[in-house]
């Protein structure tokens, strides 16, 4: 089997393929890589947010429990994107349980690690950042398009 | 000729026995007409009408070539469509038509086709014949996005597709319970996994307006030229002879310069809120 430094499986990240080698190299100390079977639970809704995942093969499921009407997946994380964003803001809580589903593989940031290294050094802070905010934006204009409910016959503004 | 008292011939609606209903889902059904010969091409619409109830204008689900009867897909969302959804095999409708524009050819390039919710109904006889062009096309690829997994239209005939050809067919839904192992998201987020050869693209995007805008906009960025983004739009097509005006958009009557229109025609029109 082949080990790859988790250095270069951060580089290879769609995420990081705007980015110089620099930034890579500078995070990778608080980088591990890590493996989620089908079915298990990556995080769970309401406790500490420690860690950032950039999923590099399988997919995960944001998921959250409605009184009646169980767990209910409200979005998918795939290949190529980052699974975990609340560590970003105060008060570094999750909002959603994160499941596998299949094998996930991916490489996951301790989140206290990688704040106080963009706190300490604000040209790795505001690189860092700025590969966040498509994500975050992203993830905002799928909640607003959601919230719509486009696919409702009740969308429809001439019912005949 | 004194013509006062008579309808013109495409104004009538020709009577016709319903042969089959399938139920897709709640409130949604495939009806399946007895309509002898009945030429169309894939994207127009007829008027169906019950009599005392009503008139809607609904797009045509069959494939013209394939030899299955006249098929529309009608959900019961007002009055008018709650009876003609709740039509039993053996009753008549009344049909006016076909009328508007229909996809374009099959392309020698690459086809991507964007359905959401029943949107699908509309692309259905688009695909079934790209898929018959396969061999001497590039990829053919089907984005289809809905409500919740048990929203997805023509799901057998889906998973059938992503068995038996070689299209690239997608689904993803807004929701899903547990066990669902697909994508949640939206139909957009399908679009970014693909590596499209924007400049060989062609698009057919039919569903809610919304997710249509959003979809064009994506695949503009992307490089696919806008003359080659076709959309099916929808108004309130109330004569469907181009008469009326009740379903105009800037320039266009879409019920004779539509449904099927280029995003170039229409990309800054569907921008203004008032149209």
């Amino acid at each position: 089997m082949i080990v790859h430094p988790v250095e270069d499986l951060i580089r290879e990240h769609a995420l990081f393929a705007e980015t110089g080698p620099e930034i890579a190299g500078l995070l990778a100390s608080c980088a591990r890589n890590v493996v989620f079977r089908d079915g298990e639970l990556i995080f769970k809704e309401g406790e500490t947010a420690d860690r950032l995942l950039l999923i590099r093969s399988g997919r995960a499921a944001l998921e959250t429990s409605i009184p009646g009407h169980g767990n209910v997946i409200i979005q998918t994380v795939k290949t190529g994107e980052a699974l975990g964003l609340s560590w970003l803001v105060p008060p570094y809580l999750t909002d959603f349980d994160a499941r596998a589903i299949g094998t996930v593989r991916a490489v996951s940031f301790d989140a206290t690690c990688l704040r106080a290294k963009c706190e300490s050094d604000p040209r790795i802070g505001y690189a860092f950042y700025k590969l966040m905010i498509p994500p975050l934006i992203g993830r905002l204009r799928t909640a607003r398009i959601q919230a719509l409910n486009l696919y409702e016959p009740t969308a429809d503004p001439n019912p005949a | 000729m004194d013509t006062r008292g008579h309808a013109p011939a495409s104004l009538l609606p020709r009577p016709m026995r319903v042969a089959r209903v399938v139920t897709e889902m709640a409130g949604t059904v495939t009806i399946e007409l007895e309509a002898g010969a009945f030429a169309f091409a894939p994207g127009q619409f007829v008027m169906v009408s019950s009599p005392g109830v009503g008139e809607v204008p609904i797009s045509i689900s069959s494939d013209p070539d394939d030899g299955t009867p006249l098929a529309l897909t009608i959900r019961a969302v007002g009055a008018t469509t709650a009876v003609i959804a709740a039509v039993s095999e053996g009753s008549w409708l009344g049909i006016r038509g076909p009328y508007g524009t229909a996809w374009p050819d099959i392309p020698e390039g690459d086809l991507l086709l964007m359905a959401g919710g029943l949107g699908l109904a509309p692309l259905r006889g688009a695909f079934l014949r790209a898929l018959r062009a396969q061999e001497r096309i590039g990829r053919v690829i089907l984005l289809y996005g809905t409500r919740e997994p048990g929203m997805i239209l023509f799901d057998r005939e889906l998973l059938g597709w992503m068995r038996q050809t070689r299209a690239e067919i997608h689904v993803t839904v807004d929701q899903a319970h547990p066990g669902w192992t697909g994508n949640v998201g939206l139909i957009t987020t399908l679009l970014e996994r693909e590596r499209l050869d924007a400049s060989n693209t062609t698009a057919f995007l039919c569903g809610p307006e919304v997710m249509m805008r959003l979809s064009a906009r994506q695949l503009a960025a992307l490089g696919v030229s806008p003359s080659r983004i076709h959309l099916s739009l929808e108004r309130h097509m109330a004569c469907a002879t181009a008469q009326c005006g009740r379903c105009q958009l800037g320039p266009l009557i879409l019920c004779r310069d539509g449904p099927v229109v280029r995003h170039s025609d229409v990309g800054r029109a569907l921008g203004i809120a008032e149209l």
